[in-house]
Parts: structure tokens; C-alpha cells; sequence
């Protein structure tokens, strides 16, 4: 792995895969009695979040803390940036802190490329979400989650078909998904009205469809994302009714999915919206598990950019 | 008094002396026969002369951000980039939307005195784009505002638009429009392309220029107006310029040096040093740009100087502020772009960043040709030397330039206006 984590296309094939079994490894030793490890002892990870997002954070600082970093959280709201501080500034601070890993979460497209470009800090820079960038942690969890199901939570996903659907213009989560599921080997369709598709889609590695009915059959899973009512207003489409009938995901559409198929959904969901409650508390729903996936594959990340490359052995039972 | 230049080339063609007394240009010798009477002598080393360049856009930020420019540092840039004249954009704090503040602006050029400053107007109050400033008091100020511009926000309100070009024909104005759709550009931070699909930076359609500019080229022909482009960017715009121009349409068009040799990759880097409004495009837009250029259809070069302090750009690129600097680093992008491809002679290189700019901004002794009882208001270009871009060295107050650290090929050696030099050895006089 490069120095920082910053899109899902910095990581090659071999790169993603022991990512994931590391994420392996270390949740196998979260069976234990005693979650904790004793690997990032001494090290600062500091919790850099721009933007609201209760679960992203808390699954960082759990895997930080379970690899017994000292974690400083830093949000928006109630600190200096909220008084109109720069992210320049904030970043100088977190440095003089002695930083050794800077997670960050911002709601500019780039805004952690530009930490850790911009020579502000030394640590390294963990992307959290910017934007309507990327979120290469959930395309890591995602992919461990794809991984478990589909191919006995080994090696890579070559040939799976995964069907991510929703408002990809806005999603960081679908642009890291299409490069980590492709760079994994996995075949990605894209389902989404033509207003919610980004220019230039067409040139990115993976099928794209308008028709969520023609895309499910015989998938191995289907990503729902998640849709914000606010983009009605905004006349991407008509109604919330007319988007549930074409992009909603019920029991009748998940059932075309191959027979072991699963469904995800990287949340907060709307329940009614794009998935319904039925289909999300459903046998093939796997949407708690990317949670707790969630702090695993975070743990691996933030092991092997820290560096800690041989305390796993040592740790393991 | 009089000065003489020894060994220039006029347009690159052949060498002679030119001399000068009372600011205007007394005789042309063939190189070496000038009388040796004159009371100063500059070396011209057989390098080329052109008339003054004359740009049609820049932000001088005063008054409101001194902090970024002022009309002395900014024309300070100007005179060692070649300049002899420069509009200074309207958008001010307060707005340049009334005598008062374009005869101040004026007035200030002058004291300063590296070049001529002509302002420019507001077309609307506050560029508010909702009623027309005063205009004729603009025109008829001291000030003598010909060009007027909402630049940084379009005047998107057609029948707006429609009045403003029919009311400025009572004074020989014109509207130079920035020419960006704001319903189709809300929130926009870069080209949309593919690449802004990946960056995920909201994208800022072509044809949010194009259809602007559309528009004004059929309203300035329907109520028989003129009316100027700003910083056209796109393959669509120089088409639509070049139809219009076909059908007889009264239209200019200007494109910034920075659209003539950046694309859009450039925003990869998230580096805000690269955001500017119109955004860089693609390859094939610069390819077209640089066509449109060499055919005629765009008119002139004009730089878009746009000053920002640090802060403005030291930071992510959605809070970044949009304009990069572009006085200085002018005349050796358009030597690498038109002049070393065969796009543009000297003859063109003059026209377009002289003779035509200072015609649509009807500045009457700028632009003019070289020759005896024409203004001494001169620039002496070395097409040759190379300079690294360095911001330390350079007289703008800001250091946003898109081109930090880059090799330059072509240089200012001197610079006059009316007979006095302002840069002399490319150093400011």
C-alpha cells in the first residue's frame, strides 16, 4: 500500500487482498475475550471529521482503539473549524499534535488529496469520504462483506456480478466500489435514472443500465444506495413514488437475484425509499454485517499504513 | 529630448533604428543610420518590437482587495509582462457601476504609471443583474467608459441583456459578456467531463457558455449592437463565434493564455491554483482555441489577471477562489502556443494583442501601427530567452500562477508608453 489511502485505485490487485485478509486475521483475534491489540501503542490517530457521520467515526476510533492507538476525535461542530478556521490551519495543529495518521472526513471532493499533498502534515492520510469523491473504506468492507459471502472469505471476486444502484452521481461510495470491485475482478452494473449518472460513465469499467429489472437477474448481490429527498426538489426525478417503483428494492426484485445473492446497503438507509424494511431486515440483507466489517477492515488499513508489519504474527494466538 | 531605439526588428521583419521625442515617433532608419544625436540610446540586440500589448481584461482588485492587488502592483505586472494598457474589471468592492468609482480607478492608473488603465463598467448595479447601472455617466465621466461587463457573473437576464447592448449604441459602447448559464454552473468547480465524473467535482457544462453566447450573438444582431466575448473556452464557442461572425454579426471574442495551454488534468492535483472560471477544458478545446485565434475569430489574447490572496488558495479546492494570475506570463504562452506552431506571425501577434484589443476598447493611441508620428508606445520581445516563473520576482502582490516553477521561453526586455520607458532590460523602471 502507497503512504496513504486516499481512492480505492490506490491500491492494486495483491494490495486489496491482503488488505482484506488482514481484515481476516484481525477479526478472528475480535473473537477473543480481548479485542485488543497492543500493535499501534504510542501512536496518534486522529479523527479529522468535516462532516457529521456518527458511524463512519465511531468505526474508526473502535478499530483504532482496538489496535491501542491514542485516538483524538476532531469534529466540525463545537471546535475551531465551525469558527471558520481553514483546513490548512486545522491541519498545522493535528501536525504540532504529532499526528501519526490523520482520518479525514470533509465535504470537498480532494480535501484529503490536498492534505496529504500539500506538505501542511507528515502523517498519514486516510480518506473517510470527501464529497462526492470516494470512500475507499467502504469499498474495502464492501469487498470483505462480498468476499465472506461469495467467495468462502478468501482471495479476490473474480467473475462475481454486482449490481450497484441509486444516485451514483453523488456517491463516493459507488465510484470506490467500481474500482475496487473491478480491480478484485468483480463485474459492476450501475442502475440508476440518466439523472443520476455522472458525465463520462460510460468510460468507467463497469455496465451501465436504466432498468434495475434487467440488471438483477442471477446477481451474486445488489448495493442500494442511498438517495437523498432533497434530490427531488432538484428535479433528478419526479417523485419519491416514482423512483421507489423504478429503483426500489422489494422482495419481488430481490428474489431475481442469483439464490445466494445478498443485498447492501452502506446506510443510513430510507427505509421506504430505495430499499423497503421488508427486503432490509430480510434473510439476504447483510447490511449489520458491513458494520462490523466496517472495524476490521478499518483495523487492517490504518495496520499496515502505520506500518506494524510483523505484530500480527506475534499477537496471534 | 530624444531617445532612440537601435537595432529592433518592427514586427520581426527587418533591423532598423527607430527615434522618438515628445512620446511619438519621429523617424524610422534602416539599423545603424540613426543620427547619434539623440540624448538616450537603447540597444536593441536585433530583437523584435511590436506596438504596446493592450489587454482587455484584468483584475486590478483595487479598490476593496489591496490585500490581493492594487492598480500600482497590478500595473507594475503589466508593464513588465509588455502591457501598455489594461481594462480594469468592474467587479471592485464597492462596484465600478458609477462615475465616482470608474474616475477613481482612472485616476489612480495615472498616478501610478506604468501603463494606462482604462476601466471598465458594471452593466448592472452592484453586478446584481437586475437593473442597469449608469452608463452614459460612465461613458462621459473622465473615465471615458466604452466597455462595459458584469465579468465574474453573466448577465443571464435576456431582456437585461438585450437593453443593455441596445443602450450603450448611443456611445459607442460595449458589452463584454461572461458568458456562463448560472442555472447550468450552480455549485460547478471544474469542466464536466469525464474526469470530473471521477474527481467528483461538480461538473461546468460547455454548453453553459455555449448557449449564452448563442443567445448574444442572435440579440446583438437583432438590435444591430456590438458585443464582446470574455474569455471564451470551449471547441462550441469558437463555432458559434465564427458562424456569427460568418452572418455578419458586430462580435468580438478574447481567450485567456491560460485557456490557450491548460487542460482540464490539471484539476487532478486538487490544487486550487487551477480553478478559475471559465474552468480549463479539454485538449480539444485548447486545439480549437488556438485555431480560432490564428483564423481571426477570436480577436485578442487577454489575460483574466486574477489576483488572490494566499489564503484564498492555500486550501481545499471548493473553498478555493476562482482566477489565476496572467500579466506577467502572457506574451511567452502565446509564443509557445501560436507563434512557435506557425498559428501566428508577429504581424499576428501584434494584432492580436495590440491592434484588435485596443480597437474594441476604442483606446485611440494604443494598438497603433509602427510608424513615424505614431505614439512611442512600444514593447521589445525576446522570443528566445528562457525564465523560470517565480513568484518572489514577480510585481504582483499575489503568487496564484498556474505556471510556479515553469520554464518560460520568450521574454519582455523593454516596454514604452508614449516615450518613457516602464521596463527597461526587463526591469521595472
Amino acid at each position: 500500500m502507497s503512504q496513504h489511502l486516499l481512492s480505492a485505485a490506490d491500491l492494486s490487485r495483491e494490495e486489496a487482498i491482503a488488505v482484506l485478509d488482514t481484515a481476516a486475521e484481525l477479526a478472528r483475534i475480535s473473537d477473543r475475550a480481548v479485542k485488543k491489540l497492543p500493535t499501534l501503542r504510542g501512536r496518534t490517530v486522529v479523527n479529522l471529521f468535516f462532516e457529521d457521520s456518527t458511524r463512519t467515526r465511531i468505526s474508526f476510533e473502535a478499530a483504532a482503539k482496538r489496535l491501542s492507538a491514542d485516538v483524538i476525535t476532531f469534529s466540525a461542530k463545537g471546535s475551531s473549524v465551525s469558527k471558520g478556521e481553514s483546513l490548512k490551519d486545522t491541519a498545522l495543529t493535528l501536525e504540532a499534535m504529532g499526528a501519526d495518521a490523520v482520518i479525514v472526513r470533509h465535504g470537498a471532493s480532494g480535501a484529503p488529496h490536498r492534505l496529504a499533498h500539500s506538505g501542511w502534515i507528515e502523517g498519514v492520510v486516510v480518506n473517510a469520504g470527501d464529497g462526492t469523491h470516494e470512500h475507499p473504506t467502504q469499498a474495502l468492507l464492501d469487498a470483505y462483506t462480498l468476499r465472506h459471502h461469495l467467495s468462502a472469505g478468501k482471495g479476490a471476486l473474480d467473475g462475481r456480478r454486482v449490481v450497484i444502484v441509486g444516485d451514483v452521481l453523488h456517491s463516493r461510495v459507488a465510484r470506490s466500489n467500481v474500482l475496487l470491485l473491478r480491480t478484485l475482478g468483480a463485474e459492476v452494473t450501475l442502475v440508476a435514472p440518466p439523472t443520476l449518472l455522472p458525465v463520462g460513465v460510460e468510460s468507467w469499467p463497469c455496465s451501465i443500465s436504466y432498468d434495475l429489472d434487467a440488471a438483477l437477474p442471477g446477481a451474486d448481490a445488489v448495493m442500494m444506495l442511498r438517495v437523498q429527498a432533497e434530490r427531488m426538489n432538484a428535479a433528478y426525478f419526479p417523485s419519491v413514488n416514482e423512483y421507489s417503483r423504478r429503483y426500489g428494492l422489494d422482495v419481488r426484485r430481490s428474489d431475481l437475484l442469483a439464490d445466494d445473492g445478498i443485498v447492501m446497503h452502506p446506510g443510513p438507509m430510507n427505509r421506504g425509499m430505495e430499499i423497503t424494511a421488508e427486503v432490509a431486515d430480510g434473510p439476504r440483507s447483510v447490511i449489520v454485517e458491513q458494520v462490523t466489517n466496517g472495524v476490521h477492515v478499518r483495523m487492517a488499513v490504518l495496520y499496515r499504513l502505520l506500518g506494524a508489519t510483523d505484530a500480527l504474527e506475534e499477537a496471534t494466538p | 529630448m530624444t531617445t532612440v531605439l537601435r537595432n529592433v526588428r518592427p514586427y520581426g521583419e527587418d533591423l532598423v533604428d527607430i527615434t522618438w521625442a515628445q512620446g511619438a515617433i519621429t523617424a524610422i532608419d534602416p539599423a545603424g543610420t540613426a543620427p547619434t544625436t539623440s540624448d538616450t540610446v537603447i540597444d536593441g540586440r536585433g530583437l523584435i518590437v511590436l506596438p504596446g500589448f493592450v489587454d482587455l481584461h484584468t483584475h486590478l482588485r483595487e479598490p476593496g482587495r489591496e490585500d490581493a492587488e492594487t492598480i500600482a502592483t497590478g500595473t507594475a505586472a503589466a508593464a513588465l509582462g509588455g502591457f501598455t494598457a489594461v481594462h480594469a474589471m468592474a467587479n471592485t468592492t464597492p462596484v465600478a457601476d458609477t462615475a465616482g468609482v470608474v474616475e477613481q480607478v482612472w485616476r489612480r492608473g495615472i498616478e501610478a504609471g506604468y501603463c494606462d488603465v482604462q476601466p471598465v463598467g458594471a452593466v448592472t448595479v452592484g453586478l446584481a443583474g437586475e437593473r442597469l447601472a449608469e452608463l452614459g455617466a460612465m461613458a462621459d465621466s473622465a473615465a471615458r467608459v466604452r466597455i462595459f461587463s458584469d465579468d465574474g457573473v453573466c448577465v443571464s437576464d435576456p431582456v437585461l441583456m438585450r437593453r443593455a447592448l441596445e443602450y450603450v449604441k448611443a456611445f459607442d459602447g460595449v458589452i463584454a459578456q461572461h458568458a456562463q448559464d448560472p442555472r447550468l454552473t450552480e455549485g460547478a468547480q471544474m469542466n464536466e467531463s469525464e474526469l470530473s465524473g471521477i474527481l467528483g467535482l461538480r461538473g461546468w457544462p460547455a454548453v453553459a457558455e455555449e448557449a449564452i453566447i448563442a443567445r448574444d450573438v442572435l440579440l446583438a444582431q437583432h438590435v444591430g449592437s456590438r458585443v464582446h466575448i470574455c474569455h471564451l473556452s470551449t471547441a462550441g464557442s469558437v463555432a458559434i463565434v465564427r458562424w456569427a461572425k460568418e452572418r455578419g454579426v458586430d462580435v468580438t471574442a478574447e481567450v485567456t493564455p491560460h485557456h490557450l495551454i491548460l487542460t482540464e488534468d490539471l484539476a487532478r492535483t486538487y490544487d486550487p491554483r487551477f480553478k478559475v472560471n471559465p474552468p480549463l477544458r479539454a485538449a480539444a478545446d485548447v486545439a480549437a482555441v488556438r485555431e480560432g485565434l490564428a483564423d481571426g475569430t477570436i480577436d485578442a489574447v487577454a489575460t483574466d489577471h486574477a489576483p488572490h490572496a494566499r489564503e484564498d488558495k492555500d486550501c481545499e479546492w471548493a473553498a478555493g477562489a476562482f482566477g489565476m494570475l496572467g500579466l506577467e506570463t502572457a506574451f511567452p504562452v502565446v509564443v509557445e502556443t501560436m507563434v512557435a506552431s506557425g498559428g501566428l506571425d508577429w504581424r499576428g501577434v501584434a494584432n492580436r494583442l495590440s491592434e484588435r484589443p485596443a480597437r474594441i476598447g476604442r483606446l485611440d493611441d494604443q494598438g497603433r501601427p509602427i510608424a513615424v508620428g505614431e505614439p512611442a508606445t512600444l514593447v521589445v520581445v525576446d522570443p528566445d530567452s528562457t525564465w523560470e516563473v517565480d513568484p518572489a520576482r514577480s510585481a504582483s502582490r499575489s503568487a496564484n500562477t498556474p505556471f510556479l516553477a515553469r520554464t518560460m521561453r520568450g521574454s519582455v526586455v523593454h516596454t514604452v508608453l508614449r516615450g518613457r520607458p516602464t521596463v527597461s532590460e526587463g526591469t521595472l523602471v
